[in-house]
């Protein structure tokens, strides 16, 4: 009995989490190789909408109507180099998420190799005054 | 000596980051437009409850202009739209207004409620030419010289002190300064 009630449960559940799969825009793809370029591109974009999602993930009308956009355009030929310029032009480097090393984006790409580089040596210098200081203790040696 | 500096310094610092996050928090989702200096897109859109009428971007060229991105379905669009009213209503700029993403229907029933301040307005059903614009998201203003260039884009709600501070100068010959 309880099982049966589960099941149906579940069953609901599951439909209703279906739903944002059948509400994605029906782009039809006949060439699969085309397809898989789509995917690629639609991860690698930001959407300008919900900024801490991609293209492919967002349900935001603009990014509806981008993905529409990017599939117009890769059926008329054009590159993928191409689509991200399209995109850079209209929405600045911010579209893509890995943007190019330029002065204003330094900062960006240097910063977790200094914040590593960093907590290496904080840790490096801790230890080397633990092992220096008797008994495990840290003291003042100045 | 220094052991115990070093925390202090580092609290500093955090709080230093905390009040710069404190400060951009409202402008954190703004994305400065490549758009700025150079000319509008092109675009040829019908007229906003005109059947028949299209205005292209030639159309608007002439004199100083704000493009005001706007919709039904746009809270904020609400709340700005007393300002856009006022300044179009003190005659210093010419606001016209791309009604975006919007029902025909419904956009024309907004105006008639709360006021038509546009010189014209365009209808961009589909959002393709807001693309060409980079708008993300309405309310969005554009304001254009008399040679079609971009001067600034405003991301949300328009508001009196950006527009006297941040719109209004920059279309104006310096030392005729607001009041």
């Amino acid at each position: 009995m309880i099982s049966i009630r589960l099941r149906i449960i579940l069953t609901v559940v599951i439909l209703v989490l279906m739903v944002p799969a059948f509400a994605a825009d029906p782009l039809i793809f006949t060439d699969p190789e085309q397809e898989a370029r789509y995917q690629q591109l639609t991860l690698e974009l930001r959407c300008l909408v919900c900024q801490n999602q991609n293209l492919a993930d967002s349900d935001a009308p603009l990014a509806q109507d981008l993905r529409q956009e990017i599939f117009n355009m890769m059926q008329a030929g054009r590159t993928d180099d191409e689509i991200k310029q399209f995109l850079i032009d209209r929405y600045g480097d911010f579209v893509l998420y890995m943007p190019p090393v330029k002065s204003n984006t330094l900062a960006l790409w240097l910063m977790p190799a200094v914040l590593l580089f960093g907590g290496a040596l904080v840790v490096l210098t801790v230890v080397r005054k633990r092992k220096l200081s008797p008994g495990g203790q840290e003291e003042e040696n100045s | 000596m220094i052991g115990r500096i070093v925390p202090i310094v580092l609290f500093v610092l955090l709080g230093v980051l905390l009040a710069i996050g404190l400060k951009i928090a409202d402008h954190k989702t703004e994305i400065p437009s490549p758009l700025i200096g150079k000319k509008i897109p092109e675009f040829s859109l019908p007229a906003l409850g005109q059947d028949g009428v299209t205005i292209t971007h030639e159309d608007l060229i002439g004199q100083p202009f704000l493009i005001n991105v706007w919709a039904s379905w746009c809270p904020t669009c609400r709340t700005e739209h007393p300002f856009v009213e006022q300044l179009a209503a003190s005659g210093r700029l010419r606001v016209v207004g791309l009604n975006y993403r919007d029902e025909e229907e419904d956009a024309l029933a907004w105006l008639e409620y709360f006021g038509n301040p546009y010189a014209l307005n365009m209808a961009d059903v589909s959002g393709r030419t807001a693309i060409d614009f980079g708008v993300y998201a309405a309310p969005e203003s554009f304001l254009v010289d008399a040679e079609g260039y971009i001067l600034f884009k405003q991301v949300g709600m328009l508001t009196p002190e950006i527009i006297e501070k941040e719109i209004l100068p920059l279309i104006q010959p310096a030392g005729s300064g607001q009041p």
